[in-house]
């Protein structure tokens, strides 16, 4: 009963969003206000809908009901209820499932609170929204059902991949989709306003919010799934260059550039054309993103609901969305009136160059990622890997770290470079400085990019927090606050980077119990060896002993654990964060009689990557407060003066 | 009770475990004892493919595959050979696929011109953006 309700919701919901676009599109060409009128409640009604649907597949799998073929595939009645919970996304169905469901439900909010708005951009912009979501319903109903039944009903399911029984599931996956569903709001905003020839500061200021929200969702979604994918798949590693990471990291790269370049039309009426293009960009990337995961088509250690047949579904919904957008795009992109100019020496300027060197890596990570399958079409199988892209991108990306860094300490419009010089002083003076000692301490020791890493590293963070100097810190604006922590952000995540590939000790051995193992001033000691349960596995779990320097040790736990349904051996590794670093235990196989294999890693203050991630985050949400909450406190006051 | 249900799983992963009968890789997971050789051999193992598994280098693997290759890499840079000889070889034995680095066959010129295209067409569509003074 409940699957087809869920099932009948998501019927109506389609019918709803194929009803706002008809709506839209007759009211607009006929000037039907009437017409106009009934977008909102439409729009209001599908997102309960697909919410409806969605809190029907999630009952499904807390019940476990066997009769429901996903949940049979998916899940296990054993399984703890955190992971029946958010299981109901860790799978190909379910994921898409709450991806329309969070783009219905940020399509009622357009149409709730977006309405300082023109009348006709607004209602273009559900329009375009409305198209959006008929193809992901469309996909949904046609070819991956969520409710499908199955009879007879087995006595139990097959389980989740243990690799996915992880706290990270149950907030990695949606914290991802929303910030991809925002850049479907920001690409709505983008074909509203190019329907209705209104590519102008009010759009921007309309559409920035749902920018700075996506790209915050995505900023700490990639920093999530980049720890995660550190402790859980047990080798050390915080980003590989798989595909499936590229494919996050490409909207992403985007929307930092559509972030900054929609701040400049928003504030200075400059890069019209520009934004709008970037827009258009960054949605495509997050549907070129999905592709690549959904489809298959590359492999990736983190793609767990494949399916090829589907890709072709998403690549047809691709090519419409993308080449409709693209075309549109030339068709009225000559009736965008040319912005307002600004010189060489200006803020401007270094956000163009922002923009372009985000493109540039944008570019390079797509042809990158991408370029196997073309090879591969011509008979030739090669892989682009890490080395590629941290010798092309890497550079451009401290490059880009420079630019953050000067960017904003430059005026708007025009600027004079003897003053521009001067401001730029002291971050120079810290650049040459960390040169010279970076160098002395650790020349030959360490490669050319990780070095050129800490050195930019620490030269950018004092230069993103210059922006501050002299100023009331009480009277700065929220904000520059926000822009001021991202940017350190980025000083803090680069410092964790270079520190980890420059430093980091690797051990290996095959130790018995008793043993004491040495490795980078640690002292671990091999207690013992014992078998544990859990609900849903079983481990062979290593004693371990850290101590440093004489300190009290800590005792640390790694884990090789089997799970039973389905049959997959996992690694849980122990971590030990210090202020200074993280030691990583991990424990292998038996080696010989009595010996165990153990991989132990010292990383020095690898935890700044994250750190960082999290930084960057807060500042985009603080920037997110600190312009929205002027126009927040005036609508309040607005209706209470109303009420 | 729970740990009767433990030990009877503990032994169904057993014959999952017998699998490698071969002749073990000494190397596998043993380092080399002088540290500038084992970076070495570590350099080079992270921009090997492990061809049995999903998209891992052969040093982020637990594949059995992968243990022997970075056995073989760690004993041939101790007989002295550089990593760009072993990656040679393992590429003549595999093929492309098995390096991470593309390789500079004529195939993967594009690739390899790739950021300098970009940066050239970015540089290109700049130039007409800056430096514009409001027209009269």
């Amino acid at each position: 009963m409940i699957a087809e309700a869920g099932l009948a919701a998501l019927w109506f919901a389609a019918a709803l969003a194929l009803l706002q676009l008809v709506l839209v599109a007759m009211g607009l060409t006929g000037r039907k206000d009437e017409l106009l009128a009934a977008v909102r409640p439409v729009a209001v009604a599908q997102g309960l809908l697909t919410a409806l649907a969605f809190a029907a597949l999630v009952t499904l799998f807390l019940r476990s009901d066997m009769s429901v073929l996903l949940v049979v595939t998916n899940s296990h009645s054993m399984k703890p209820w955190l992971y029946k919970f958010a299981g109901t996304w860790g799978n190909h169905e379910g994921s898409m499932l709450l991806w329309v469901t969070v783009m219905g439900v940020a399509g009622a909010a357009v149409a709730l609170f977006e309405r300082a708005l023109r009348r006709d951009t607004h209602m273009a912009t559900l329009g375009a929204q409305a198209a959006i979501s008929l193809g992901f319903y469309a996909f949904l109903l046609f070819s991956s059902n969520p409710f499908a039944r199955i009879s007879p009903a087995p006595a139990d399911g097959q389980g989740l991949n243990p690799l996915l029984q992880d706290p990270g599931l149950a907030f990695h996956p949606p914290t991802l989709y929303l910030g991809y569903v925002g850049l479907s709001v920001a690409f709505s905003f983008a074909v509203g306003a190019l329907l209705t020839r209104r590519v102008d500061s009010a759009f921007a200021r309309a559409m920035r919010p749902w920018v700075l929200a996506a790209w915050v969702l995505l900023t700490l979604g990639i920093t999530a799934g980049s720890y995660w994918a550190y402790y859980e798949l047990g080798w050390g590693g915080w980003w590989f260059w798989d595909p499936v990471e590229n494919a996050s990291l490409m909207p992403w790269l985007a929307a930092t550039a559509l972030l900054h370049s929609v701040t400049v039309l928003a504030t200075r009426d400059a890069l019209r054309a520009w934004t709008v293009m970037l827009a258009v960009v960054a949605f495509s990337m997050s549907m070129v993103g999905t592709f690549l995961v959904r489809s298959g088509i590359l492999t990736s250690v983190h793609a767990f609901a494949v399916d090829p047949e589907r890709g072709s579904f998403i690549l047809a919904l691709l090519a419409i969305y993308i080449g409709g957008a693209l075309a549109l795009f030339g068709w009225r992109i000559g009736t965008v009136r040319e912005g307002e100019p600004f010189e060489l020496v200006s803020r401007e300027t270094m956000l163009v160059v922002n923009n372009l060197l985000l493109s540039v890596i944008l570019g390079l990570v797509l042809v990158g990622t991408l370029y196997p399958l073309l090879t591969e079409a011509f008979g030739h199988k090669v892989s682009v890997g890490a080395p590629y892209f941290d010798r092309i991108a890497g550079p451009i990306a401290l490059g880009l770290m420079v630019a953050m860094a000067a960017g904003p300490l430059m005026r708007w419009r025009r600027d004079s470079a003897a003053a521009a010089g001067r401001r730029l002083l002291v971050p120079a003076a810290v650049l040459i400085v960390a040169a010279v000692v970076v160098g002395l301490l650790a020349w030959g020791r360490i490669g050319i990019l990780p070095y050129l890493g800490l050195v930019i590293a620490l030269a950018t963070a004092v230069a993103s927090v210059t922006p501050l100097w002299r100023r009331s810190l009480r009277r700065t604006p929220l904000f520059t606050w926000g822009m001021v922590i991202a940017h350190l952000g980025c000083a803090v995540s680069l410092a964790g980077m270079a520190s980890d590939s420059a430093f980091t000790v690797e051990k290996l051995v095959a130790a018995r119990p008793g043993d004491v193992i040495e490795t980078a001033g640690w002292r671990l000691r091999f207690v013992q060896i014992l078998p544990r349960a859990g609900d849903n596995w079983t481990a062979l779990q290593a004693d371990v002993e850290a101590s440093r320097g004489g300190g009290s040790p800590t005792m640390l736990h790694p884990q090789a654990r089997f799970f039973a349904s389905p049959p997959t051996p996992t690694t849980e590794a122990a971590l030990l964060t210090r202020w200074d670093g993280q030691l990583y235990v991990v424990l292998g196989q038996e080696a010989d009689a009595g010996r165990w294999q153990m991989r132990i890693w010292w990383k020095p203050f690898v935890t700044l990557i994250w750190l960082g991630g999290f930084l960057i985050a807060l500042g985009g949400a603080l920037a997110l407060v600190g312009r929205e909450r002027r126009g927040w406190v005036l609508k309040w006051r607005a209706r209470r003066a109303v009420a | 009770m729970r740990l009767l249900f433990a030990i009877l799983l503990l032994l169904a992963p057993v014959p999952l475990l017998a699998q490698t009968a071969l002749p073990p890789a000494p190397y596998a997971d043993r380092q080399i004892d002088d540290p500038a050789l084992e970076r070495k051999a570590r350099t080079l193992m992270e921009t090997i493919r492990c061809l049995t598994c999903q998209s891992q280098s052969i040093a982020d693997s637990n594949a059995s595959m992968a243990g022997d290759m970075r056995s073989q890499i760690r004993e041939r840079i101790m007989a002295g050979e550089q990593p760009e000889q072993i990656r040679a070889w393992l590429i003549s034995r595999y093929g492309d696929w098995v390096s991470y680095e593309p390789t500079a066959a004529p195939i993967l010129w594009p690739l390899w011109a790739a950021p300098v295209l970009l940066l050239f067409a970015g540089l290109i569509l700049m130039r007409g953006r800056i430096g514009k003074r409001r027209r009269p």
